[in-house]
């Protein structure tokens, strides 16, 4: 955890200066895009204009935000998925492992900010931060799973049996888990729009003002997202090379 | 796979071997079974000393964390006891597939046999608020099912790794919470009379659960069982 939080900042700063130094733009331009993203998610997503609600008021512009930080943990961890079972087809690739990995502990960084971002909409609106409402439950154990996944890459000392066994479980636990993740809110009363009774945003809240801003901040976050990947992975490879002195 | 009917009964012939080789170390050992007792026993106690079991859903509650306990204690041994030496005999033998098929296999009636057992304990010991006995037996029995079928590949992972059974509890308990809460609820209707509408389309959540994680156990453990 303090590895990823500490990994922003030092990854940010240091591809500033890639990003000057050889302004690439043909490589590089979903960063700047996700940059003006994401200005325009801040900006536009406190400035602009949002339905005035009962209960919710001003506080439906955590949407920006909170569903946005699910939206972006769910693309690494996909990321992550694929990149395990590309490891299995090619085993001792070592590339697909880090990838698939650090793309693990980047969904554990992005989940565990929806859950605050949730946390504290929820005192906002529910009156308290934990309600043990069904979806809550459920973003709690996807991410306690990853965090498993981390203690088992933990445990396995050597290199080549940890990817394997680390890509084995991050595809059965993903294959297993999300499916069901998606299908038991919808089977219990929750607090969260669009299950048990509730009606959704879609269908009432999410009007034309809030979608101008909400889709822009979907890509914006999945590209920070993966921007922190790109970065941390090629942390990584730095590391590994020092490892076998290459 | 290639499916002649020679090779299927050669197949079928090589898992019920690995089954009866399993299923004859727990009668010698009986180590699951004096487990099973050992859980249900102190559960029962700490109910009893607490005055819970008046209250339907406690009883409910206890019964399914006792069920999942039991579900570790059982299924964690199921790969370490074979040692590393034995592993490489069964490599050069038999196919991945067949091993973890026969794991399956076995676990399932190791679990099927536990779940009855510890139902028929604490209906002796806590009293019976049932009031469809087979409606709750069916869902135990499904539960046994779906938590086999999922510590099965957990347990195969955390050997692998070298770990004891805690790796298996850590990266268990997080993905059986949405299986348990399915069966909390699905076996809650036990509890009342008249007929339930919801009950169906739980159990077929269940059964399509059980279908992929066999499916992924099939696919996945090949992976793991080459060195």
């Amino acid at each position: 955890m303090l590895l990823i939080l500490r990994g922003i900042p030092v990854g940010l700063l240091g591809n500033f200066k890639a990003f000057k130094r050889y302004s690439g733009m043909k490589k590089n331009w979903w960063k700047v895009l996700c940059v003006i993203l994401l200005m325009y998610t801040i900006i536009g997503g406190f400035l602009m204009p949002v339905p005035a609600l009962y209960i919710l008021h001003e506080t439906i512009r955590n949407i920006y935000f909170h569903v946005s930080m699910w939206f972006a943990m769910m693309v690494v961890l996909v990321v992550s998925c694929i990149n395990a079972i590309r490891y299995l087809a090619h085993p001792g690739t070592m590339k697909y492992d880090i990838i698939s990995a650090e793309a693990a502990y980047v969904g554990l960084l992005f989940g565990a900010l929806g859950l605050i971002t949730g946390s504290i909409w929820a005192k906002n609106t529910w009156g308290q931060y934990w309600s043990n409402d069904p979806k809550e439950l459920c973003a709690l154990i996807a991410w306690l799973v990853y965090l498993a996944y981390v203690v088992l890459r933990n445990s396995v000392v050597d290199l080549d049996k940890r990817a394997r066994i680390s890509a084995v479980y991050n595809v059965f636990a993903f294959v297993l888990l999300f499916p069901f993740l998606f299908v038991i809110p919808r089977l219990t009363d929750s607090l969260h729009p669009g299950n048990g009774g509730n009606p959704g945003f879609s269908a009432y809240d999410v009007d034309n003002n809030i979608r101008k801003v909400l889709y822009a901040a979907w890509i914006g976050w999945s590209l920070l997202a993966v921007w922190i990947l790109e970065l941390r992975i090629r942390i990584r490879q730095i590391e590994i090379k020092q490892i076998f002195h290459e | 796979m290639y499916c002649t009917f020679g090779s299927v009964i050669g197949k079928s012939a090589q898992i019920f071997i690995l089954i009866k080789k399993d299923l004859l170390l727990e009668w010698r050992q009986k180590y699951a079974f004096y487990g099973v007792l050992l859980y249900v026993g102190s559960t029962v106690l700490v109910i009893y000393t607490g005055f819970l079991h008046r209250e339907e859903r406690v009883w409910n509650a206890m019964f399914w964390i006792t069920q999942l306990f039991i579900t570790v204690n059982t299924i964690a041994k199921s790969f370490l006891q074979d040692s590393p030496g034995r592993m490489l005999y069964y490599q050069s033998t038999v196919s991945a597939r067949i091993y973890i098929l026969s794991k399956l296999a076995y676990n399932l009636m190791l679990m099927l046999v536990m779940s009855v057992l510890s139902l028929g304990l604490f209906l002796a010991f806590l009293g019976n608020p049932l009031i469809n006995p087979a409606l709750y037996l069916g869902m135990v029995c499904l539960g046994g099912i779906s938590l086999s079928m999922m510590f099965t590949m957990l347990a195969a992972i955390s050997a692998k790794a070298g770990q004891n059974a805690a790796l298996m509890v850590i990266m268990g308990f997080p993905m059986v919470i949405p299986a348990l809460i399915v069966l909390v609820n699905a076996s809650a209707t036990a509890f009342q009379p008249g007929y339930q509408p919801g009950l169906f389309r739980l159990v077929l959540i269940l059964g399509c659960l059980d279908l992929l994680s066999i499916s992924l156990s099939l696919i996945l453990f090949p992976f793991l069982w080459k060195n």
